[in-house]
């Protein structure tokens, strides 16, 4: 049995620690597994498009990515796992405290501070939810580490910092960073105001294609629903990941995602290349 | 009747500013309901629920949670007991940093520590040590009297410079040596960390007053020698404990003491004889521990008596060919003693540096002995320790 072998990309150093940890525990479980890291999230969708990775733990974009070019060679990509702390999430549009901007159509023609062009959380999906509200702003991107799709946190506080500097008038966060940065003192509590919440949403996903190894990929599936959180063999891991628990992989929550790059048109130039 | 949720009304406190605290602790007994007037209290307990892994569901006027999984105190793995009674002889890398007596969470990554036997560092001693050493610590700018006049002539006054030098560079080897095997001692063993602590801000306050009085009038100091740095870098390369706070201990600041008081009891000045005396207190304690868990350890490994002569026969060899105690430390002990240049008080001077030396002799056999040494072989071993003293 050759290894199933995984994508993943290289956004911070603990993912080495995550997929060498993940590859010792399927390896005790009976699962041979190895891992490819990338540095950006196209490189590793071309990778499994080309089948030199089995399965790939992908951003809500790469997912979109992968499963429009499968489509259209006649293929198929499919969701087979995911976090629980990937399921609905929601981006804020947040502007100071003392700002007299009160409403979405107060910020017509005002700044707007987005994350990484590539985003999902921090741009996509925030500034379609502005469009969407027919509020046409001014964007100012704060691009850290452009094709890692906004994993890297550092576009988002970047966007808080500019915020709290009055370098833009409202600034584009996931709403679990709006708590972090209000903890961290990035964004001191009570120094910012929600402006409005955007629809429910999903994060990353393991995606594989038809042409998987099915046997291989359904141990692995069965391996990750079964780590328990009270497992203390596990918890490390699960902690490192962000998760209290895996999940079944599920498309739902990515028509948000889907409408923004359709508005924006944020992945026509690389699809033009992928025919 | 089944019983609700609890309620936790958090009013204006939101989750930015510790609100989660109070629905933690509520979470602990099982479900429940949060209200609150904060504006983004539906946005923050959304997230938060979300990596806590609770289920969030929203209601017209509050929101209902169901705890998740994960109390990080199930399999946890209990440390010994706080007490030097709670010691362990071998405690495991696994418990890490972690407080003795505490517990630790399963699945805690091993943070080594080499010195993790209590057969190697441990004496029942070390409460009571520590807490003199608490007790005796002393400030420097209140205990020396360092207004007191300098009356004695120039020559004495090179002479007292001149140990002060030998003295503030023996005591920087003495606190490094403690500082790296600290830095390598199991934490579960806390009173050895923190008498080898104290030991070494003792050492650090010895660097002081010495550094102090050698400069008071005086803009440079004496002469550091070749012998002298070998025979301390030996001290400093020797990585195994016990032979370290022997050679340090137990022969060398044991050596020391008999010196400081020598200076103490015969230094022109009073700022020499306190910093002399001040110091030759702390080092007795250093000692006191040295001897106590050498004593401890050769009483449960015999092996441990020879390699402790194989450490002194081997530290003799590498410095056979170094001077030793440079000339300049020995001519100043005499001139300090003698107190002057006249003939008379010079060879009263050279026969009290002889009964330093011989009482010196003494102490190393007195505690050879008390680690077991026959009376013959003790007094071989003390004779091979270095001509610098320490």
């Amino acid at each position: 049995m050759r290894p199933l072998l995984l994508g993943a990309v290289a956004y911070d150093p603990k993912v080495v620690t995550i997929w060498d940890g993940f590859a010792r525990f399927f390896g005790e479980h009976g699962l041979p597994f190895d891992y490819v890291l990338y540095t950006n999230y196209e490189s590793q969708v071309e990778a499994h498009l080309d089948g030199r990775i089995d399965v790939a733990w992908n951003s809500p974009l790469a997912w979109v990515e992968a499963d429009r070019v499968a489509r259209r060679r006649g293929r198929s990509a499919r969701s087979v796992a995911m976090r629980d702390t990937d399921q609905d999430l929601a981006s804020v549009i947040v502007v100071r405290a003392d700002s007299p901007i009160r409403s979405l159509a107060d910020l017509r023609g005002r700044r707007v501070g987005v994350g990484a062009a590539d985003s999902p959380q921090a741009t996509l999906i925030p500034l379609d939810h502005l469009a969407e509200a027919g509020v046409e702003v001014e964007v100012l991107r704060h691009d850290v580490l452009v094709g890692k799709h906004g994993d890297h946190i550092g576009g988002e506080r970047d966007a808080a910092r500019a915020l709290l500097a009055d370098a833009v008038d409202a600034a584009c966060l996931i709403d679990a960073n709006h708590l972090g940065f209000a903890r961290d003192g990035t964004l001191p509590a009570a120094s910012t105001r929600v402006l409005a919440t955007t629809g429910l949403y999903d994060h990353c996903n393991f995606t594989a294609f038809e042409d998987a190894p099915a046997a291989e990929l359904a141990r692995f599936v069965d391996l990750l629903l079964g780590m328990s959180y009270d497992d203390p063999a596990v918890r490390p891991l699960m902690d490192l990941e962000g998760l209290k628990a895996w999940r079944p992989g599920r498309t739902s929550g990515y028509a948000l995602l889907e409408r923004a790059v359709d508005r924006l048109g944020t992945l026509d130039p690389w699809l033009a290349g992928r025919r | 009747m089944a019983r609700g949720p609890a309620l936790v009304a958090l009013g204006p406190l939101g989750l930015d500013r510790g609100g989660h605290l109070l629905v933690r602790r509520a979470l602990r007994d099982g479900a429940v309901r949060v209200r609150g007037d904060h504006p983004e209290l539906a946005v923050h307990l959304r997230a938060w629920a979300r990596a806590e892994g609770c289920r969030l569901t929203a209601l017209d006027d509050g929101f209902d949670l169901v705890p998740g999984p994960g109390d990080r105190r199930v399999g946890a793995e209990s440390t010994g007991s706080v007490g030097p009674g709670g010691v362990v002889e071998h405690p495991p890398a696994r418990w890490g940093l972690a407080a003795r007596g505490a517990r630790v969470e399963a699945g805690t990554a091993p943070i080594a520590f080499d010195l993790d036997e209590k057969a190697t560092v441990w004496t029942d001693e070390l409460p009571r040590l520590y807490a003199m050493a608490v007790a005796a610590q002393w400030d420097p700018a209140v205990a020396i009297p360092w207004s007191a006049p300098l009356d004695h002539p120039e020559e004495v006054e090179d002479a007292v410079v001149q140990l002060m030098t030998y003295l503030v560079e023996n005591e920087t080897a003495a606190l490094l040596v403690p500082a790296r095997f600290l830095a390598r001692t199991h934490p579960h063993f806390r009173e050895v960390l923190q008498v080898l602590a104290i030991q070494c801000a003792d050492e650090a306050r010895h660097i002081e007053v010495f550094t102090r009085r050698a400069g008071l009038r005086r803009d440079t100091l004496g002469l550091s020698t070749a012998g002298g740095q070998a025979s301390l870098r030996t001290l400093l390369e020797e990585p195994d404990f016990a032979l370290a706070s022997f050679l340090l201990s137990v022969m060398g600041e044991g050596s020391f003491l008999s010196l400081l008081r020598f200076v103490a009891e015969h230094g022109p000045d009073p700022i020499t004889r306190a910093v002399c005396r001040l110091a030759s207190q702390d080092e007795a304690r250093h000692v006191a521990f040295g001897m106590a868990h050498l004593q401890r350890h050769a009483s449960l490994d015999p092996g441990l008596r020879p390699r402790l002569a194989a450490a002194v026969e081997r530290r003799h060899d590498a410095l056979r060919d170094t001077a030793g105690l440079n000339a300049e430390v020995f001519d100043a002990l005499v001139l300090v003693a003698a107190g002057s240049w006249a003939p008379e008080a010079i060879a009263r001077g050279w026969d009290a540096v002889q009964g330093l030396v011989a009482e010196m002799d003494l102490g190393r056999r007195v505690r050879l002995g008390q680690l077991g040494f026959p009376v013959d072989e003790a007094a071989a071993l003390s004779s091979l320790h270095t001509r610098n003293f320490m």
